[in-house]
Parts: structure tokens; sequence; C-alpha cells
């Protein structure tokens, strides 16, 4: 992934000083420490030259590149805000391009709440550097001490009212530079724009029916494609008499490839009738290859695994007295995305072209250049906004289907969409996992020894490497999937917030990586956080009781960490936590507490829950949580996704489980897959933050996924008295509790 | 060829007569705002209203709307001048993804325009047929209360010319 | 009562012989009627501890309340549990469920045992006075009084609510109560159930739910002016809640035979291939026999089946393919289907999650289209967090004219029965109505009440 910048670019852009976009093609993950020279901070590490984020042309227009993806988080708006704020400029007055493989820099996957924290703090350093380039020359050009030139609506402006444009004083290569280690950034106690709640930038079109998506781009004689996916994993593709589907109104092409099958039509009903002919013509040759839906337990915790002690702490004069152990399980559990993936490809004179929502427009590039088998350079891929994607689901896989079929029509853009019953069955699902706690209390009701062990495959099996998308694997000639790899820590994978915060005397956590999938599976919204947080700070209630303390009190007895500390504080002052507090009846209180990632934002949420004792049906009453992440871009855009996060994490919390028999997916729809719908919406969620001016951006989109989850179950405990450790928490698992 | 009124203008429809409106819309008539969400009537992403009416356009049959109206979020509104709705959305930043809002919107806008002033209990018991996966329903709610107070303090003006092809 | 005598009757008139035999009988009638409306309140009770009932008794009570389905009368959708609240449709105005919480002022709280099981046999309150029959006690005087006792142990621990009864909205003379003892004379047959000492223990055990808690017949046998369930016509089928009960006898008009193992199914998970997914108020009967006893649902499907009769020796394939009686290529009705109806419905996919196979379909079977119709307009609402069929409702994209051609070509198309007439005056009368569940009330959430479940373990 080596080369220099592209020259057509060099050509149109040359002239009028406009700069030239190149970027460093190095790796997409830095080698933490291993130069010696400090590195510049965020993706500044990787792609150090300033004008791979900043371009400034000559009549002043500014556009910001980033190499992230938005999924509808709301920081395309952020990382205007930050640059606006670095580089002295109205905020409407800037353009952010986001991930494109001929564009802008190699940022890996939008994944992880790492945008903000990597992303935006490149932007935020590139445009102070940038910022003090300008000067700099401005101060050359007015025969001016740097010092006394300040910088406001995109100009330079010196004391005695003389004004350079930007435009004006970007010259040749200019910001061609590499970024330094350290940039002079603006003091918060100065910002205008970041830590505002600027609305967002992409709102209006998506409410007045602007093309916002990529399911709305229509090129030019685009043609439109379905897949004919097999019905199950492994199944083969035994016969399939093409002449009906040939003669249907509008039918351009079959596309068969082994197990890959596909038909183009001219218009989009004609494609999905024509979708439905070849799926009856198709017969397949199916073998059972899932395991029991209902011994996950037991299936994962006999399948053969890599076991790591990640984390040990000694100290043999803490003693317990009291030991309790307890289970959790998590089932395979859906992105679900409300827009099925989608994406467009076309085949210019050897050049592909595909435009997509893929969280990681360069891996997913290399896995289709590998599928394709052409040179790295021949394939473009740009990103646009598809539906939430929380995570890797059906995107990758769609972009390299419609490759292929474009392939098979060169000049003519492809669009293909899946089906709602495609994106259920086949998105690659978060994992199913096991973890087993046992603590002991000592005499004065602390933790004195922690146990935790954890079974999950990996959490990523994005692309690169062709392998990975299903197209590869179904055709002829197939590519291995390929082997899977955790996720290093701190971040993790299966074992991400394996390790408490908590500071235990003696502690001891193993990681049991199970390399074989049975089901399909990849990254969903807080990898292994989700079910990891739910176990721990459900355990860290039961042990509370056990210690007869208030869930608060136990938390803090055990935190040392400061920044935790105000946040549990925070939310349990605004719920109205009390100590010795009883619910109302048929409800009741839970508190949960995380630091996500161990390295990204803080949350802590208090909720109350209901449930109604004869039909067991439990509903989340309100919510409320503190967040800190560190400074604050946009405080309404944290709250929206807090406020999601705390929504979505119920809906699995109380309702998500894939569904399957021994062959199918079973779970295809909403009817079998069901998810919160408006019946049992909250009655109020309040998100407060814990603004940190000037500290590092922390990432926090998903940081809401582990708390909510063992906020609501320990709600639901306390509402029946009934302790539930296996999700999801379905109606019927709580009335068999009541009732039992 | 089939003629349907859609944000107060007649169209010629080159589709046959069991083409969803779905695609009549967004291929034919290349509006965005009805999306995709399922195709089976399930999600409710393709909301739009047919004489006053809140239909999910996927399962809708382009034979069945003869000598009706259809309306989508274009025909309420523009950004430049946006529908009470849509302004309600804009101002209480009820989004995340985005995709569900259009026809979160059309169902609302349904229920406003038959019932100005709903309780909370009835914008959830009419919005429960719509899905939305990010989590933004507090603030949907809250936009939609939001429309009702901007419909009822201000004019109505449904702009049933703008913004549409 | 006026003796004749020749001797007598010569001295007087005819009308004197009439007045005083009027007079007699009106005399004589009011003494009848004061014995018969007249009931002793029963001395109330200090509401009981729920601790002191046996829990195991209380489980049993819990089953044998969802065998009656009370809480689909007693519970208002979005309200609690049991405080009832809702009112009932009859041929004589609403008649509105009272609060069988144990709220000692506005539920059941003060009655004793006694009490309670002179409502469940004789259908009178604690105070005395006689309730309609809208609570069906012409079953429930069936039940055992040790299966009473559970169901009293059952609502006693109960969470007591709040909630003074709703006063009846009756036309006169049917607001007066002592009315009801009329009725209870010529309709009410007093007694527990009796077992058939022919039929098995199953069976037995069926037909006594059935008769009594599970009161099939109060929405499936018909009723004659006065309100009663003829005993001629033991579930031939009946109009409730803007739903036709079909017939559940030899009568029935499904397409294929209700064997025993479909009835089990249908009963207890909600659906069956053969038959499809259970809609309207069975929808709420179905999900409260999802969490009986299963040997009780199976005893409930051996009884019916005996009911159901000897049955067709109809299979799939016997069943209707092309339609006998062709359809003009352009009629609307086909159209409509094949356009809107069939990718579901043809897909092949297995219930209960896709359109059912119209052939098998009872409600094209059936007298009326009523059901069809409330089907094709309102659609099936999903179950909040449970997995549950989903069917769009295409009240807002069809008009009435084309529900009417629709159902109309369906009847034709895929059963063998006659042809409906007067389709879309019942069309517009479905639309009329909110008929998705038997609770409704305007724009209320489903925070509480009653949730149904569609899973099969």
């Amino acid at each position: 992934m080596n080369g220099p910048a592209n020259l057509d670019r060099r050509q149109v852009l040359s002239g009028g000083g406009a700069l030239i976009v190149s970027f460093s093609l190095s790796e997409a993950f830095a080698e933490e420490g291993a130069a010696a020279v400090p590195k510049p901070p965020g993706s500044l590490a990787t792609s150090p030259y300033l004008d791979s984020w900043i371009r400034i042309d000559a009549d002043g227009g500014i556009t910001v590149f980033t190499g992230k993806a938005e999924l509808g988080q709301g920081f395309k708006t952020a990382f205007q805000q930050i640059a606006a704020e670095e580089l002295d400029v109205p905020f409407a007055s800037l353009k952010v391009i986001t991930a494109d493989t001929s564009l802008t820099a190699d940022e890996g996957y939008t994944s992880g709440s790492q945008s903000t924290q990597y992303s935006g703090t490149a932007i935020q350093n590139a445009a102070a550097q940038v910022r003090e380039l300008l000067v700099a020359e401005a101060a050359r050009r007015l025969d001016l001490p740097a010092e006394s030139l300040r910088t406001q609506d995109g100009a330079v402006i010196a004391q005695d009212g003389r004004r350079l444009g930007y435009g004006e004083l970007v010259v040749g290569d200019m910001l061609h530079v590499q970024a330094q280690p350290k940039s002079k950034l603006k003091s918060p106690s100065t910002y205008k724009v970041v830590g505002q709640s600027i609305p967002r930038v992409d709102i209006p079109a998506k409410v007045t029916g602007g093309a916002a998506y990529v399911q709305d781009m229509r090129l030019p004689g685009m043609v439109h494609a379905r897949i004919v996916r097999p019905p199950s994993y492994g199944a083969q593709l035994t016969e399939c008499d093409t002449s009906a589907v040939e003669k249907l109104p509008g039918f351009v092409k079959v596309v068969r490839d082994g197990n890959f099958l596909a038909v183009v039509a001219r218009k989009e009903f004609q494609a999905i009738k024509a979708m439905k002919a070849l799926s009856a013509a198709a017969k397949w040759k199916e073998k059972p290859t899932l395991p029991k839906q209902d011994d996950l337990l037991r299936v994962l915790t006999s399948l053969k695994s890599n076991d790591t002690t990640i984390f040990r702490a000694s100290d043999p004069s803490a003693v317990g007295q009291k030991t309790v152990e307890a289970t959790y399980t998590r089932p395979y559990q859906a992105h679900g995305s409300i827009g099925p993936s989608c994406a467009i490809a076309q085949l210019n004179d050897g050049a592909m072209t595909v435009w997509t929502h893929t969280q990681g427009v360069y891996p997913d590039r290399q896995g289709i250049a590998e599928m394709l088998k052409v040179p790295l350079e021949n394939v473009r891929l740009i990103h646009v906004e598809g539906s939430g994607c929380y995570g890797h689901n059906g995107a990758d896989d769609v972009a390299a289907d419609a490759a292929v079929i474009a392939r098979a029509l060169p000049g003519i853009p492809v669009r293909v969409q899946w089906m709602r019953e495609q994106e259920h069955a086949w998105e690659p699902f978060g994992p199913a996992m096991v973890t087993r706690l046992k603590a002991s209390l000592d005499g004065d009701g602390r933790i004195a020894d922690w146990n935790f062990d954890v079974w999950t495959n990996t959490h990523s099996m994005r692309p690169g490497g062709a392998g990975s998308m299903l197209a590869a694997q179904h055709k002829a000639e197939p590519f291995a999937v390929p082997a899977p790899k955790p996720i290093p820590l701190p971040a993790g994978g299966g074992d991400r917030n394996a390790i408490p915060i908590y500071k235990f005397p003696n502690a001891k956590v193993v990681h049991h990586f199970i390399p074989a999938m049975p089901v399909r599976v990849s990254a969903m919204r807080a990898l292994g956080a989700y079910h990891n947080v739910f176990s721990i700070e459900s355990f860290m209630t039961e042990l509370a009781e056990l210690a007869g303390e208030d869930s608060v009190e136990f938390r803090l007895k055990h935190l040392e960490d400061k920044r935790g500390r105000e946040v549990i504080e925070k939310a349990a002052k605004e719920f109205g936590w009390q100590k010795g507090q009883k619910a109302p009846a048929d409800r009741g209180y839970g508190f949960a507490f995380a630091r996500y990632k161990s390295l990204a934002a803080y949350c802590a949420i208090a909720s109350e829950v209901e449930v109604n004792r004869e039909t067991g049906r439990a509903r989340l009453v309100r919510a409320v949580a503190a967040v800190d992440s560190g400074q604050v871009v946009n405080p309404d855009g944290l709250i929206n996704q807090v406020e999601g996060a705390i929504i979505q994490s119920t809906s699995w919390t109380l309702y998500e489980a894939v569904t399957f028999d021994d062959t199918r997916i079973t779970s295809t729809d909403w009817q079998t897959y069901p998810i919160l719908r408006f019946d049992a919406v909250p009655d109020k969620v309040d998100v407060h933050i814990i603004n940190r001016p000037g500290l590092p951006f922390l990432g926090s989109g998903e940081t809401g996924q582990g708390p909510a989850a063992a906020s609501v179950a320990n709600a639901v405990a306390n509402a029946t008295g009934k302790r539930l450790r296996d999700l999801p928490l379905t109606r019927k698992k709580i009335k068999d509790a009541i009732d039992a | 060829m089939t003629t349907l009124k859609v944000n107060g203008h007649d169209h010629e429809i080159d589709a046959d007569p069991d083409t969803p409106l779905l695609y009549v819309l967004r291929d034919e008539l290349k509006l965005n705002a009805a999306k995709f969400g399922c195709g089976l009537g399930q999600c409710g992403a393709c909301t739009v209203i047919v004489d006053g009416k809140a239909v999910l356009s996927c399962v809708t049959p382009l034979l069945l709307l003869k000598g009706k109206a259809v309306t989508t979020l274009e025909g309420l509104g523009t950004i430049e001048k946006p529908a009470p709705i849509q302004r309600a959305f804009t101002e209480e930043q009820a989004a995340q993804c985005g995709y569900c809002i259009a026809g979160m919107m059309m169902r609302a806008q349904a229920l406003l325009q038959r019932n100005p002033k709903p309780t909370d209990d009835q914008i959830r018991g009419e919005l429960q047929i719509n899905l939305c996966r990010c989590g933004t329903h507090m603030r949907i709610l809250r936009a939609v209360h939001r429309a009702a107070h901007l419909m009822d303090t201000a004019e109505l003006t449904t702009n049933n010319q703008g913004g549409a092809q | 009562m006026a003796q004749s005598h020749k001797s007598f009757l010569g001295r007087m008139t005819r009308s004197r012989i009439f007045a005083g035999a009027a007079i007699a009988a009106l005399v004589g009638g009011a003494v009848a009627a004061f014995a018969v409306t007249w009931r002793p309140a029963i001395e109330f009770v200090e509401p009981p501890a729920p601790q002191s009932f046996d829990p195991a008794l209380v489980k049993r009570g819990r089953d044998l309340a969802a065998m009656g389905n009370c809480s689909d009368c007693h519970t208002v959708k979005g309200g609690k549990d049991f405080a009832g609240g809702l009112p009932v449709p009859t041929p004589f105005g609403a008649v509105y469920s009272s609060n069988i919480t144990p709220d000692p002022e506005t539920g059941i709280g003060r009655w004793s045992e006694a009490a309670f099981r002179r409502a469940m046999r004789a259908g009178v309150d604690r105070a005395g006075h006689h309730l309609y029959p809208t609570f069906p006690y012409d079953h429930f005087t069936n039940v055992t009084d040790e299966d009473d006792r559970a169901l009293y142990a059952f609502l006693m621990t109960r969470r007591a609510v709040r909630a003074p009864a709703h006063a009846n909205d009756l036309a006169f003379p049917f607001n007066q109560r002592f009315v009801v003892a009329g009725w209870k004379l010529l309709f009410l047959k007093g007694g527990t159930y009796k077992a058939d000492g022919a039929q098995s223990a199953e069976w037995n055990r069926g037909a006594y739910l059935v008769e009594g808690l599970a009161h099939c017949g109060a929405c499936h046998t018909p009723r004659n002016a006065l309100g009663a369930e003829k005993p001629s016509a033991s579930f031939s089928g009946a109009d409730v809640d803007n739903w036709h009960a079909y017939a559940i006898n030899a009568q029935s008009p499904s397409p294929l035979p209700w064997t025993t193992e479909a009835l089990f199914h249908y009963l207890r998970y909600g659906w069956d291939s053969d038959h499809g997914v259970a809609r309207g108020p069975m929808a709420e009967v179905a999900a409260n026999l999802s969490s009986v006893p299963e040997s009780d649902v199976r005893a409930i499907a051996v009884y019916m089946t005996s009911v159901f009769g000897p049955p067709p020796q109809a299979t799939r394939a016997d069943l209707k393919s092309p339609s006998a009686r062709s359809t003009p290529a352009d009629d609307p009705g086909a159209l409509i289907y094949q356009a809107a109806c069939a990718t579901c419905h043809e897909a092949g996919s297995p219930l209960p999650y896709s359109g059912i196979n119209l052939r098998l379909s009872t409600a094209l079977s059936a007298p009326e289209p009523r059901n069809a119709a409330n089907v094709i307009l309102g659609g099936i609402r999903p179950v909040g967090g449970e997995r549950s069929p989903i069917m769009p409702g295409f009240a807002n994209s069809m008009t009435d004219e084309q529900i009417a051609a629709l159902l109309n070509y369906l009847r034709g198309r895929f059963s063998t029965k006659a042809a409906w007439s007067g389709i879309e005056q019942i069309v517009r009368d479905a639309r009329r109505t909110d008929t998705v569940s038997l609770q409704s009330a305007p724009g209320s959430s489903t925070t509480s009440g009653v949730s149904t479940q569609r899973e099969k373990p």
C-alpha cells in the first residue's frame, strides 16, 4: 500500500495556488512506540502530511478530509466544528469530505468509537498547524512578527488592519509538510464553535427528501441487481435453469460463479421479480452446520479455545470469606440495520469504483482488489452513508457483490440492494458469549478476590482479505475465510472491558478465544464490552447485595479512578438514587458503570424499570446517564449518541436473540427478530455531560451499551427479587422467574 | 402508462400496475424520502400519505391508487421553506442515521392532520408500526409534540407545490 | 292461585274473575319474584393477607384464571390488571367489567371465599345483587369448589387497585338487576359439571374445562333474543366483539378438519399449519393457554375433537386449486390479490411467520366475510418484544370497493362456498370499529395488559 501521489489529481488541481492532496500510504495501524521520534497525535501518526487533512483553494475555500465515515453519529459536523475552531473560519465556510480511497487518509475502520479520538485529533492538530503556517507566511510577506498577527474569519490580520486571506497566502506545496508532534491548540476558554451544539449538517437533507444515502444514488444508465443467496451456510448450488428468468421484462443478465448467483434488470421491481424467479429455479444442497441454539453455554465452553490470562493481581493478605459464583450468557445478536445494505459499482476502462457504506474503505478496497485479482490502484472505494450499521453488517459484502456484477457489465453502474431477509440471515452477528465470575468478600464487605472468564469468538472478521466477503467465499474458486484473530488489548475484542476498572487486591481475568465460528460473526457496537460490562456490573450489584450495601456506594468503595467516581456520583445524584431506597410497586432501580475499553468515555447509568407481574413484561421507564468524554465537541451530538445507546442496548437486553435450526438462520425479518418499538420506549432518558475542556477527546459512540444492559438487568432483579443472567431477559424468562 | 398524482402534480408512470408505490416513487419519480427498509410492511420506513392517511408504500401496488392523491415528505416542504414537521424534526435534531425518519415524519404528519392535539400515548400508539434502530425515539416523540405545537400556533401552510418533481 | 269452581264462577263475572286472577298472579308473582330475585348479602370479611394463601394453591389459581381468560374481560388495555372497566357490548347495551382485585372498597377485597363461590356458581355478588350474565356464570357454575378456592386464592393475592366500577350503559328495563333473576330462572342450570363415565378421564377434563372455565360456548354458541346460549345450537358459531366466532362443531367451515393435534397446537402456540394464526379475541385466548399445564390444553383439544365430530376425509390435496368458477383476467379482485397479497400468501414459507395459503383459510369459507374484512383492514400487529406474525393492514390504502372486490374474488378462488352478498356493507361496518383486539382503548399504550406469546418452545 505504498505509492506516490496520484498524478492525475496533481494535473487537475495544479495552478492557482491550490494545495495538492497527497498522503502517506503507510500502514493502517501505527505501532505504538516503534519510532524513536515522537509521533504527531491521532491519525497524524500514520498520515502526517498536513494537506492530507486540510486543503485550501486559491479562492479561500477550505476542505477538510477525514478517513472516517459518517455513520449517523454526526461527526461530520463535529469535525467541521473542530477544524473551524482551530482555523478560525466560520463553521459554514468549510466542507468535509469523508472516506474515499482516492482522496482521504487511510484511517482504517470507522469503529471502536475512535473517530473523534483519532481523526478528530488529527484534524484538530492539522488545522492548528496549518493556521500557524499561514500566520508564518503572512508574517513573512508583511514583514511583521508572527505574534503581532491574529486570525479571524479565514484571514490573517495585522494590527494596522492589513488583511491577507488564506487563499492568497497558500502557495504551492506549502501545506505538504509533515505535522509536528505538538501543536499550539486553541485554549478551550476561547472556543466559539467546539463545545456548542451546532445543528448537524446532514439533517436538513434527511428531513426534506434530499439525496443522503447510497440508496439514493442514481447514476446515468444504472441497472438494478439482486443476489440470490444460498439458503444456508455452506449450501451448494446444484442446478439453476435460468431460461425462464431470461424472458422476464427488463432482464439484463444473470451472473453466476459457483454459489454466487445474481440477476440484473433495468428497473428495481423487475430485478426483484427476477430474483424471485431465479430463486425458485435454483436448487441447493444444504448441510446442517449450526449448533444447538438453546445450548450455547455448553457449546461455547466446550469448543477448543486459546486461553490467555490477560490480567492478574495478587495480594495474599486479602482473604475472602464469602464466595459467590455466577455465569452469564449472551446469544448471537444482529445489527438489524433498518436499511438493508446497498452498494453501487462501476467498471470504467479497467478502473472499478464502488460507492459503499462500508466502515473501512481501504480494507474493503484491498479485499475487493484481491477478489477481482486486480491491482489495488485500479479499485476506488468511496464512502456514502447508509443506514446505521452499528458495526460490521452487510456493507462490505454488498460492496463485493456489486463489484463482481459490475465486472460482468463493464461501463454500466450496477446497484445491488440486499433484501431484508438477506441482511438478517447473512450479516455477521455479534458473537455469543459466556462469562463466568467468581468473587469473594472479606469481613468488611470488600471484594478480596475476583475471577473472570470469558468465552468468545473473535469480534472482528472485517476485510482486508477477500475471504472475509461472501462473494469471494461463494465463487467457484473460493477464497478461504481468513483465520480469526483477537483484537489486541487494551482495546480488545471479546475481552473488551473484561479487565475491571475497579481495584481488587486479587484478580484474574482469562480470555478464552474460540477460533471456530459455526455462526458468522464480527464486530457489533461495543464488541465484547456489552456482555462483559453486563456481567461485571450485574455481579457487582449481586455482591453489593450480599455485602448488605448500596449499589452505588459499593462501587465507589472499589473505584479509584477519579473521573469514574465523578460520573457515578453524577448519575446517582441526578437520578435521585438514595441508599436504602425502595422502588414503587412493580418497579425496580438499577445502576451500572463502565469506562468503555478502559480508555475511552466513562458512562454511568441509573435506571427504573417496571415489570408486570402477571405477564413478566419489562419496560424501561426512566434512565439517567452521566458521561465523561473529555473535551466535548458537540454536546447535543453526544447526548443523542448516548440516548440512542441506552435504547438500543435495552432492546438487545430485553428482546434480542438470533434464532436458527441446525441448518438455517430462522430470524430473517422483524417478525422473527423483534426489536424495541414505541410501546416500550421509556418515559424519560436524561444524559448529563461532564465536560473536560482541553482534555483529549474520548470515544463515546459505544460507551452506553454495557452500562445500559446491566442497569436494566439490575432494575429487573430489584423489581422482581429474581436475578436473571441469560440474555435476552425476555418476558417469558421474567415471568417464569417470578412464578418459580 | 398510469397517471398518478404525487405531491399535487399528475405524473405519467411507465410501470406495471403491480409495482409497489415505493418503487414508483423512488425509481420512476426519483424521490428519496420513502425508503426501502423491508418490503414486507413490517418497519414503516416506506410510509407515505395517500388521501390523507398513512400508508406503507412497499405493500401498496400502483393499481390501488387510481384517483388517489399521494403525498411524500418532499411534498410537505423544502429546506428553504420547511413544513412544521420538518422544522420540528430539525429543531429537535431528531435523527441519528436518519434512515427511518422520513417514514416517522409521514406517519406523524398523517396523525396530526386528523388529530392536531395528540397525547403522548396516542403518538406512541400511532408510531408503533415504525422502527428506529438507532434509538432516536425520545427525540422523535419530542419532535412530533413540537410539530403539533408549531401547527397550532402558526398558520398551517402545507406546501403541496414545493420541492416535488 | 285462584281455583276455578263451577258454583264460584257462576256468581262472578268473567272480568272480575280475570281481575282476581291477575291480582293473585301479581301478588303470587311478586312473592315468587321476590323469592327469586332477592339474595341475601354475605357478611363482608377483612381482606385476607396474601401470605395466608398456600403458594401452590395460588399457582393453581393462576393457571385456572388463564384458562378462564379472566384478564381478557377484567383488564382494560393499558390499565391495571383485573381492575375492570372494559365495556362488553351486548344487544341490550354495554356492561362494564368489574374490579376483581382485592381492593377493599372498589374490588373484591372484602369478599369471603363463599361470596366468591356464589358469584361463580349463581351469578350473585357479595351484597346479594344479581350479576349480568355477561359474566358467564352459566359456564362458571360448572367449576368445582376446589377450583373456586384456587381462583379465590389467586385473585386475593393480586395487586389491589382502587378503581370504582364504571356504570353500565343499559336501557330500561335491562338496567334493573332483578330482571336478571328471571333470566336465571329460565337459563341458568345449576350444578358442577358431571363427568361422563363412558368417556376417558382426559375427555372429561376437557369437557369440564370447556363447559366451565374456558367458557368457549360464550362466544361460539349463538344466543336467543334474551341473550342466552341456545342449547340446541351448541358451538354453532356466533358474532362477538365485531368478529365471528366460527362454528366449532360439525358445521365448522374450516377447509381442513380440526384434528386433536391441530387443535392442541393452535390453542397452545396460537397457530396451526393447516389453519393459520389465531386472530381477534382468539389471539388472547391462545396467549393465555400457552402458560397453563400442557395436559389441560390437550384435554380441551380432545374434548373439542369430539364436538367437531367425525372429520371429513379432507387433506390438503383435496383442497380447491384452480377456481371452479372462472374469473375474468381483469377481475379487479384478482389483480389486487396478485399485486398486494400473493407475494406473502404464495411465498410457501412456513407458518406462523408468513401469509397463510388462502386455500386453508377458514375466514374465506365462513358464512360472512366479517373476519376476513377485519384482517385485511387491520392486518396483524406486532406484539412488542415477541416473535410474532406481522401483516400490514390495508385500511388506508384500499377503498371499501376495492376490499369488497378482493373479498369476492378470494371467496370464489379459495373456497367451495357460494358467493357472499352485501360484502361492501360489511367492509364498511368493519372499518368503523377497532377490531385489532378485544381490549382496546383509543390511543392507549401497552404498558401493562395482556401480551401475547407466539413462541414455540
